[in-house]
């Protein structure tokens, strides 16, 4: 027969760990956070600006406008946890979109095969950068950035102008449609409209389920974690810094790749201004998405959200009447800061409870 | 045979110290930009000796200019050379980086144009002296560098991405101070700042850098603003157990970093006389962060020299020029900047001069056996 006492304080344990699993973490309440400024945001616009927003298209249209940029701000995401920070990804977009046009439009590729390309693109990228950062122990920022320059320089040393890409396999794949069942509509004539998705939601989708698997369930992702919230107690533990490093600016890299896929599958077009400032709101949408750029802390389903609450304010914007490009801009600053103020201010109470 | 020994053990000990010296000369911290300058340097004189011509010609309006790749180097570098002054002092300070400078540089100078224009687009005359709008400019940058230093300091968010908020949003405000439109002045005394003073051959932006830089001089040597600023950069924490408000310092930084904002704003509208929001001083973020790294400076905080960031703006103006002499496109010339920045980078990285030292000790040491074994 056991300990009655020590049965009785093994339930305290328990208990202990149950309630500290359902409060509200940093992670959670940024998250949470996230999720109902999301939420009172859309119905504010469904309710103030009518019919537009009920309509569940204009919900889809938003994820399809943004699919790259929730798979660019999924990688961000990744670095970001481990304490770094890759601006490149918006011009490793640039330089994909290019490559691949370029390489479908006039040099006859295969589809497929720009999507190793652009994949290797990616890939190369966030090999070099991850090594530069993890194992010569270079700022990330520095390194990102000349990473970003050199995409940049590549992307006109390749074509300097825009141009579209009329290869038909590639066509059929743009204009491929998935339809959403049970969300379509009926148009002003009385017929029934489907909704649909582009691919490179589905990929979005995928993207996001993956990672936040990753970062919730496996080792891998558990130790994104301890990197960015110590550095040497993560080494103390035994766990592999550097690798780790590694690791997250080869997947961002990689995911830069699909994104830069994705984006190009979106736009049908090769140009050096594609995507720019893209690496802004990828990290943008992170830190509204309850990413702490001091590492740590972050959430993939949080930076999901983040993105969508991007857009739907730019697209609140422009259907107030201000289409001033001025105004987008504004507000997503205002935004930006609002989150940044809630989170320090969030940091600070901690702190002041620890001690 | 002891001869022979002693002979060689003499030997070493000399190399010994010609490498010693060599490594003091190299671990100065001016010694990247220098070497980064003299490499430049030598690339031009090989590839093509014209480039140091300068020669004295007449400008459109009769009087004597300067002219030569040289003059045009010191000139663009001047708003590069007054940003690295800032930069530095707040990457001393807070071990981040402003990137919201392109975008304050651009609402600097669409205030600059708002106050000498007035209610018109295109006045005849100045509606306001020089020195009024100048004065005002000044005080809007300081204001935003003080809300970048506010938010960074008080609200303890990193640098990068508190300035995230102003670089999002600075072109769209100063769309906004000029309601969209493209102010033109043509009062050719407006031009002055950015181009020549008649009379003076040497452009006005060089005497202004040049200005700026006795300032922070004078500065850094009679108050305590370096002291602190590395000391804040290196552990805010103990700064403040000694009497330092490592915020104070922080959002000083900021606020130098605005002030020295509004004079490459001044400069930058002067050479054109209107401005274009979307264009105007673009990427001039990274060049400037680039010309703190490339100084040798640690981008984490801490220690600065000041003379190697100022060194590291004008090599950066000396390479982006000498890739434009060589017909490389404006927008292909970045990739070059990247692979140059990354040879820098990557050779000043700690890990890999500790292992080039080590290679230069293996190096001479297998030099020294051999020959003794040669003797032998």
């Amino acid at each position: 027969m056991s300990n009655p006492f020590e049965k009785n304080s093994n339930k305290e344990l328990s208990a202990k760990s149950l309630k500290s699993r359902v409060s509200l973490t940093d992670t959670n309440l940024l998250l949470f956070i996230t999720i109902a400024v999301f939420l009172i945001m859309y119905v504010c616009a469904v309710v103030f600006l009518g019919k537009g927003f009920a309509k569940p298209q204009t919900f889809l249209n938003i994820l399809n406008e943004n699919a790259a940029l929730i798979i660019l701000s999924c990688g961000m995401s990744l670095v970001m946890i481990t304490g770094g920070i890759d601006i490149s990804v918006g011009q490793v977009t640039a330089l994909v979109c290019m490559s691949c046009a370029v390489f479908l439009d006039k040099h006859g590729g295969n589809v497929y095969v720009a999507m190793i390309l652009a994949l290797g693109i990616g890939l190369a990228f966030g090999l070099v950068q991850g090594y530069l950062v993890a194992y010569l122990n270079i700022q990330p920022f520095i390194v990102t950035l000349a990473g970003m320059f050199f995409a940049k320089g590549m992307t006109t040393i390749i074509n300097a102008t825009q141009f579209n890409v009329e290869n038909a396999q590639f066509k059929a794949l743009k204009a491929t449609r998935v339809t959403v069942p049970g969300l379509g509509s009926v148009n002003k004539l009385g017929n029934y409209i489907d909704a649909y998705v582009e691919i490179g939601v589905i990929v979005a989708l995928l993207v996001v389920l993956i990672f936040f698997c990753v970062l919730r369930w496996t080792r891998t992702g558990r130790n994104f974690y301890a990197v960015g919230g110590n550095n040497q107690s993560a080494n103390t533990l035994g766990i592999n810094v550097r690798r780790t490093k590694f690791t997250a600016h080869l997947l961002c890299g990689l995911l830069a790749g699909v994104g830069g896929f994705v984006y190009f599958m979106h736009v049908g077009s090769g140009s050096p201004s594609h995507a720019s400032g893209a690496e802004m709101n990828a990290i943008a949408s992170s830190i509204i998405g309850g990413t702490m750029l001091t590492g740590g802390v972050g959430n993939i389903a949080g930076t999901f959200f983040g993105v969508l609450s991007l857009s739907t304010i730019k697209n609140i914007v422009t259907s107030l009447g201000l289409d001033e490009a001025w105004w987008t801009n504004i507000t997503v600053a205002a935004m930006l800061c609002i989150f940044l103020l809630l989170q320090s201010i969030l940091l600070a109470r901690k702190n002041k409870q620890k001690s | 045979m002891s001869v022979s020994e002693n002979h060689f053990e003499n030997l070493p000990k000399k190399s010994v110290s010609v490498i010693d010296t060599i490594k003091k000369i190299v671990q100065k911290q001016v010694f990247i930009p220098l070497a980064a300058l003299l490499v430049l340097i030598l690339f031009n004189l090989i590839a093509d000796p014209s480039f140091f011509k300068i020669s004295l010609d007449k400008s459109s309006s009769g009087d004597p200019v300067l002219s030569g790749y040289l003059i045009t180097i010191l000139d663009n570098a001047s708003e590069l050379a007054i940003l690295a002054i800032g930069m530095t002092l707040v990457t001393s300070a807070s071990g981040g980086q402003d990137i919201s400078v392109g975008a304050t540089v651009a609402i600097a100078g669409s205030v600059v144009l708002k106050v000498l224009c007035g209610s018109q687009s295109r006045p005849d005359q100045m509606q306001a002296p020089i020195i009024v709008a100048f004065l005002i400019c000044l005080v809007v940058s300081m204001l935003f560098g003080a809300f970048n230093g506010m938010v960074v300091s008080f609200f303890k968010i990193q640098p990068m991405v508190a300035t995230l908020i102003l670089f999002t949003a600075g072109r769209s405000i100063a769309a906004w101070i000029n309601n969209n439109e493209l102010p033109v002045i043509s009062d050719p005394k407006f031009g002055y700042y950015g181009n020549f003073i008649p009379g003076i051959p040497v452009p006005t932006p060089i005497f202004i850098a040049a200005i700026c830089m006795i300032i922070i001089a004078l500065v850094l040597k009679f108050t305590n603003l370096r002291l602190y600023s590395q000391a804040v950069g290196i552990n805010p924490s103990s700064s403040r157990l000694n009497g330092i408000n490592p915020q104070l310092v922080k959002f000083l930084t900021f606020v130098i970093l605005g002030a020295c904002v509004a004079v490459a704003g001044f400069i930058k509208v002067s050479r054109l006389s209107t401005i274009n929001y979307s264009v105007v001083a673009k990427d001039i973020e990274m060049d400037v962060i680039l010309a703190v790294a490339l100084g040798g400076n640690q981008l984490s905080g801490g220690k600065f020299s000041m003379t190697s960031s100022i060194l590291g703006a004008y090599v950066i103006q000396f390479l982006t020029t000498t890739l434009f002499k060589f017909k490389v496109s404006s927008s292909a010339i970045a990739a070059y900047k990247a692979v140059v920045v990354i040879v820098l980078v990557v050779l000043s990285a700690p890990i890999v001069r500790e292992k080039m030292v080590q290679m230069k000790k293996k190096g001479t040491a297998a030099k020294v056996g051999k020959a003794k074994k040669e003797v032998a």
